[in-house]
């Protein structure tokens, strides 16, 4: 006699100890991993400029004439100066946050809508599905970069816009991941079980099959922030995005183009930084893939 | 095939549509009045913002509107640029060549140096050669093209002074963009193929290949280079258009005439009628790409056709 209380745990989804157990073990093999190792200490090391970065750069990052326009990289300027003065460290520390921040509330956007969205195609009838998934093949006929740019041309320019845009053009890799998860999910004798015991669609939806697709989610996010990263600079770089004196990586970079010919360091340091923040988050992506799943190994960040 | 074909065809006649639906109602998503937005500035008197509402048709009804735009794209018709005074369709066709020239030099260089990056690592997997050659994959994705592109200018151009720095055209004026687009991309193939060659590598046909006394760049080229390449076929497709959209960046970082300037003057002008032209462009185009991937896809697999 097969008797399903609400509070029997689901088989297959980590609960009490034994999640505890697992939880560790992938943690072990996460640090056993050294790039992965490395990448989350560099992440740490950015989220604390994130936070702090202010009350540490040496000068104010957009006062004008701070020292003499395109100074060298010496003692007292660490990056150089840029084409106005302004000291080029200040600006990278301060430009910090920013990209964080707008490659985080990007993810936020794309997996708050994308998430529901393939929930709803996965889970409902063929109708629903059908309308949703030709919406998503629509957002996917625009390559890359092109999806945030057309958002831009709607919206218009400026820093919360580029947040919205790039985090727009991430809702189809959220879409569709959840949609195909839940479609094979809920062949499975748990979600069966459950519908028999007379849970809602919601219900099953939220608490049974969403649990089960977390790691596939939390490396897709991983990987999203890298890309998010990628698409944002891109679109300060053009000039569509934040507008002066902010300091921001992919904008600083853009005006250091007039100046390659005679500084070097202004189109230099902003984008190690960009590089060192991608390279952290995608061998942070790849490192939780091999340990949170290990049969996927092999599988990682850069498979788009 | 040709049945084949046809079936490709009309498989992607919605998706098209989807993109006529997207571009044409870029104008009419932008918030609040789009006359006004257009005219920021210019202080207009309303006969002005009236005159560029019916220019625009946006004093009809909106199925008017898109069965009006429908047509014009059927006829090749795209409106007319606001700030331009000409044709959408003429600005595209002046641009489009430079952009795919762009792209298609960038393609080359990925395919070159991913196959060679691949290839180097597959046959000697888990040696150093694999590690240094997925290592150098591995950073090419987290560089940036336009990253890629001021330190390439630095080096080559500014302090080498081998090649040109900035400038329109092909030839010499086409390496260094062409490399900063491609190499990104060059690193997603060498991943693929490394993995998709050292999985057909372990197959029993290689096996069979090899022990009836092939020459090893026999059994490589022809039995296993074959099969390996499917997968890649389908990634340089998908890869296209995305590679051409990455070539707006590099568009702008060389001074570059292309789709990528002309989409961002527009955007920055607000220039609609332009705008909802070029998305247009750039949809076909990766409609086009993908259907081209397919049907040689089935050329290269035959099994593809009778399923």
């Amino acid at each position: 006699m097969l008797t399903l209380s609400k509070r029997q745990p689901d088989p297959g989804q980590p609960a009490g100890s034994r999640g505890w157990k697992q939880a560790r073990e992938a943690f072990e093999r996460f640090a056993a991993n050294p790039a992965a190792l490395v990448s989350a200490i560099v992440m740490l090391v950015l989220i604390v400029v994130a936070f702090v970065g202010p009350a540490i750069a040496p000068y104010d990052p957009v006062k004008i004439g701070t020292g003499p326009r395109l100074h060298p990289p010496s003692g007292q300027f660490l990056m150089g100066t840029d084409q106005f003065g302004r000291d080029i460290l200040s600006r990278v520390l301060y430009g910090t946050r920013l990209t964080l921040q707008a490659s985080l509330i990007a993810v936020v956007v794309a997996a708050g809508i994308g998430i529901p969205l393939g929930l709803m195609a996965g889970y409902s009838g063929k109708a629903v599905d059908g309308v949703i998934s030709r919406f998503i093949d629509i957002l996917l006929s625009f390559p890359g970069i092109l999806l945030a740019l057309i958002v831009v041309a709607i919206l218009g320019t400026g820093l919360g816009r580029v947040q919205i845009a790039v985090g727009i053009s991430l809702i189809p890799a959220y879409a569709r991941l959840v949609r195909g998860s839940v479609m094979s999910a809920k062949e499975n004798l748990y979600v069966e079980a459950a519908r028999s015991g007379g849970c809602s669609t919601f219900r099953i939806a939220t608490r049974h099959i969403l649990p089960n697709i977390f790691v596939p989610l939390l490396v897709l996010s991983t990987t999203a922030i890298g890309w998010a990263i990628i698409i944002a600079t891109s679109i300060n770089f053009i000039g569509l995005g934040v507008h002066p004196p902010t300091p921001e990586w992919g904008a600083d970079l853009g005006a250091a183009r007039s100046y390659l010919g005679v500084a070097w360091w202004p189109g230099t340091f902003p984008g190690l930084a960009i590089v060192v923040s991608i390279l952290a988050v995608n061998l942070i992506g790849d490192g939780l893939q091999n340990a949170l799943d290990p049969r996927l190994k092999g599988k990682g960040a850069y498979d788009r | 095939m040709i049945r084949y074909i046809a079936k490709r065809l009309i498989l992607s006649i919605p998706t098209l549509l989807g993109v006529i639906v997207a571009a044409f109602l870029v104008i009419h998503l932008v918030p609040g009045d789009p006359v006004e937005v257009m005219m920021f500035g210019a202080n207009p008197t309303p006969e002005q913002m009236a005159q560029l509402r019916e220019q625009l048709g946006l004093d009809r009804p909106l199925h008017v509107q898109f069965v009006d735009y429908l047509g014009g794209v059927v006829r090749g018709d795209l409106g007319e640029s606001i700030q331009r005074h000409r044709a959408v369709a003429l600005e595209i066709g002046d641009n489009i060549g430079p952009t795919l020239m762009l792209t298609l030099a960038g393609m080359s260089i990925a395919i070159v140096v991913g196959f060679a990056l691949g290839l180097t690592a597959a046959l000697r997997p888990n040696s150093w050669v694999d590690n240094l050659s997925m290592g150098v994959a591995n950073l090419g994705v987290a560089v940036p093209a336009f990253w890629l592109g001021i330190l390439l200018i630095l080096l080559f151009a500014l302090t080498l002074g081998w090649l040109p720095a900035t400038g329109q055209g092909g030839g010499r004026r086409l390496i260094l963009p062409a490399v900063s687009l491609g190499l990104g991309y060059s690193a997603i193939i060498a991943r693929l193929v490394r993995s998709s060659l050292v999985q057909v590598l372990g197959q029993e046909y290689i096996l069979t290949a090899r022990s009836k006394g092939l020459v090893e760049r026999i059994v490589l080229f022809r039995h296993a280079l074959k099969n390996a390449l499917i997968p890649v076929i389908t990634m340089v497709g998908l890869q296209f258009g995305n590679m051409m959209a990455s070539a707006v960046v590099i568009e702008v970082l060389f001074a570059r005439v292309g789709m990528g300037r002309l989409l961002v003057t527009s955007i920055l002008q607000r220039d609609y009628p332009l705008i909802q032209g070029t998305i247009l462009v750039f949809g076909i185009v990766y409609i086009l790409s993908n259907l081209i991937i397919d049907l040689l896809y089935s050329v290269v697999d035959p099994r593809i056709r009778y399923t």
